[in-house]
């Protein structure tokens, strides 16, 4: 009998090999990576399930005892995430099955996107961080080739930057986790946390913070690190933009709120500036450049820096409100986000380009199409009762309870620009008589494949608004088992 | 020796830093293999040099016999070079089909 943690890796993988048996057959790669990613998404749920009723799930599966092998652990964030990640591969692979091309879905593509998902699920479950490190170099080689499929100039352009800073970030990653290694004889997340709880502060730990601090903001697209995002992810087609911006920086702030709150526990008084600083640095950058944005791709591009920068905000805080706003604000980005990218797919299938300027009188022709996008643009925005409203609200509320009257007003302001770039998208791209008014507009049709994962990430979306008490105590209690990790150390050690 | 070590990882990364600002992709992915190979050097230093005896496991015996070497960053860097290996061959190929396409091999003389 297989443990239950280990099927979010061992699916995907499974997938994958069976995928490389039919590579003719567009049926079966279709059916299969449908029906693998519902299968990860239900048993996210059953992890989730089993978390909160019986305790953290620990696994170890080279028989090892904790602190020397392999462990894989899922806690309530870990859950969290592995449904998201199920749900993000769910609506994106069928949404695949009529966005690309029959050539383009014949190739490496779903085999690709399998071992994708293998990596990101193996990064959320796992409790080693040489482990981590691994997940992370499976997630990005096959991001690699995704990003560059299809061999567009452009592509590679943006395959060469986004190629060069994922390396240097997992160089930096692993230069800390040696320093690491050095400092406290041990990789074990659990381990880790009991150790560095009894160590004292030192310089050269300050120093493999920052190197972790470095490496996660390079991944989560951070103020300084953001640069490569902007510069690659609007070459390649907007399905794979889709599922990278739900999937692959959450990856990156998932393990720096990790991290951040387990292990490195010491010099807060350094720290906390530090965060905000830069967390209040991305949301305002992010957010202006996004308005300066024509092409519906960079705007969104944009945006999802701007985001990242709530999530710094609330792990800065460091307090259990903090953090757990900084779940629930991931948890609404990730599905809202990725709703935004399939819906500029729409839009382009549509129109046939991504500028708004050219776009327009969408809404007239595609009323039904229109009101469906208009949920993911107001809740990327934050009106209520979206889960973008509450993602902001617990923020906001969590900002005056620590008294960071600052940056709590910078998240604000940088929530009204965010509805001023959401409304230019509106404006521009449904309201608007279109450009070329003499060109009758002959209406296409939608395939209903694309339409779907539209209304079942916006159903959520509303969901996640209506019924947000329930995420929140999730949440909150995600966040209170990693603030204080006494329930994960024992359970991972046992003592 | 741990002295002559640290001097040779420092110049390692002062080697890969500098080739990585270099505007050539050929420059850039040594660069890359510099940096990734003084990564490896950094575990093994800060895993601790120590003489000691290859870490095999006694038949019967729970735990590696006292006096041999630490066996985990030899086990890292062993995996960590397999990826950086994995990595590199893929940066290369993809230098190879950008040049192929771009016919150069400058990163500034490419525009969009």
């Amino acid at each position: 009998m297989i443990p239950l943690i280990l099927l979010p890796v061992i699916i995907p993988l499974a997938t994958f090999i069976l995928l490389l048996f039919f590579r003719r057959s567009l049926v079966i790669n279709q059916t299969v990576t449908i029906l693998s990613a519902f299968i990860q998404f239900v048993v996210g749920f059953m992890i989730l399930i089993s978390v909160a009723g019986d305790g953290i799930l620990v696994s170890q599966p080279g028989n090892w005892p904790a602190p020397f092998g392999i462990t894989f652990v899922a806690d309530l964030f870990s859950a969290i995430m592995l449904i998201l990640a199920g749900l993000i591969s769910l609506v994106i692979s069928i949404y695949s099955v009529s966005a690309f091309g029959k050539d383009f879905q014949k190739g490496i593509y779903y085999p690709l996107i399998s071992i994708l998902m293998m990596g990101v699920n193996g990064a959320f479950v796992t409790g080693d961080v040489f482990n981590l490190y691994v997940w992370f170099e499976v997630m990005i080689i096959s991001s690699f080739v995704l990003l560059t499929l299809g061999g567009t100039k452009a592509q590679m352009y943006g395959g060469l930057k986004y190629m060069t800073m994922n390396l240097i970030s997992s160089m930096v990653f692993l230069t800390g986790l040696g320093l690491l290694y050095g400092q406290t004889g041990t990789l074990n997340i659990a381990d880790l946390a009991l150790k560095m709880r009894t160590l004292e502060s030192s310089p050269l730990i300050t120093t493999i913070a920052m190197l972790f601090f470095i490496a996660f903001g390079i991944k989560a697209a951070l103020f300084p690190f953001f640069f490569w995002l902007p510069a690659s992810y609007h070459t390649t087609p907007v399905t794979i933009t889709a599922l990278f911006s739900g999937l692959m920086t959450k990856v990156g702030i998932y393990a720096m709120i990790r991290f951040f709150t387990m292990i490195f526990v010491h010099d807060q008084q350094f720290w906390q500036p530090l965060f905000l600083t830069i967390g209040g640095l991305t949301m305002v950058v992010g957010v202006l450049t996004a308005a300066s944005q024509y092409d519906l791709r960079r705007i969104l591009s944009f945006h999802i820096i701007s985001q990242i920068g709530y999530m710094v905000f609330g792990l800065g805080l460091f307090t259990i409100s903090g953090v757990a706003g900084a779940i629930y604000f991931l948890a609404h980005n990730i599905v809202a986000k990725t709703n935004t990218f399939l819906m500029a797919g729409i839009i382009n299938r549509i129109k046939g380009t991504f500028d708004l300027k050219a776009l327009g009188g969408i809404y007239r022709t595609y009323p039904f199409i229109s009101l469906l996008m208009f949920i993911p643009i107001m809740s990327l925005a934050g009106v209520p009762p979206l889960s973008g409203f509450f993602g902001k609200l617990l923020l906001i509320i969590a900002g005056f309870e620590s008294k960071q009257w600052w940056i709590t007003g910078v998240a604000v302001a940088v929530s009204l620009f965010t509805l001023f770039s959401m409304i230019k998208i509106w404006n521009e791209g449904f309201w608007k008589k279109t450009p070329d008014e003499d060109v009758p507009a002959a209406k296409k049709s939608v395939p209903f494949t694309m339409v779907l994962p539209v209304v079942i990430l916006a159903l959520l979306t509303v969901v996640m608004g209506i019924a947000a008490e329930p995420i929140i105590r999730i949440s909150t209690a995600a966040a209170s088992q990693m603030i204080n990790p006494d329930e994960y150390i024992q359970a991972v050690l046992g003592r | 020796m741990e002295l002559i070590l640290s001097t040779v990882i420092g110049v390692m990364y002062a080697a890969g830093a500098y080739l990585l600002l270099r505007r050539s992709i050929v420059k850039l992915i040594l660069g890359i293999i510099f940096l990734g190979n003084a990564t490896n050097l950094l575990i093994l230093l800060a895993g601790g040099l120590t003489w000691g005896a290859p870490a095999f496991v006694e038949k019967g015996a729970g735990v590696v016999s006292q006096g041999s070497a630490d066996p985990l960053p030899q086990a890292l860097i062993l995996t960590a070079i397999v990826i950086g290996f994995g990595l590199t061959a893929f940066a290369l190929a993809l230098m190879y089909r950008f040049y192929r396409i771009s016919g150069t091999d400058d990163i500034d003389q490419v525009t969009e």
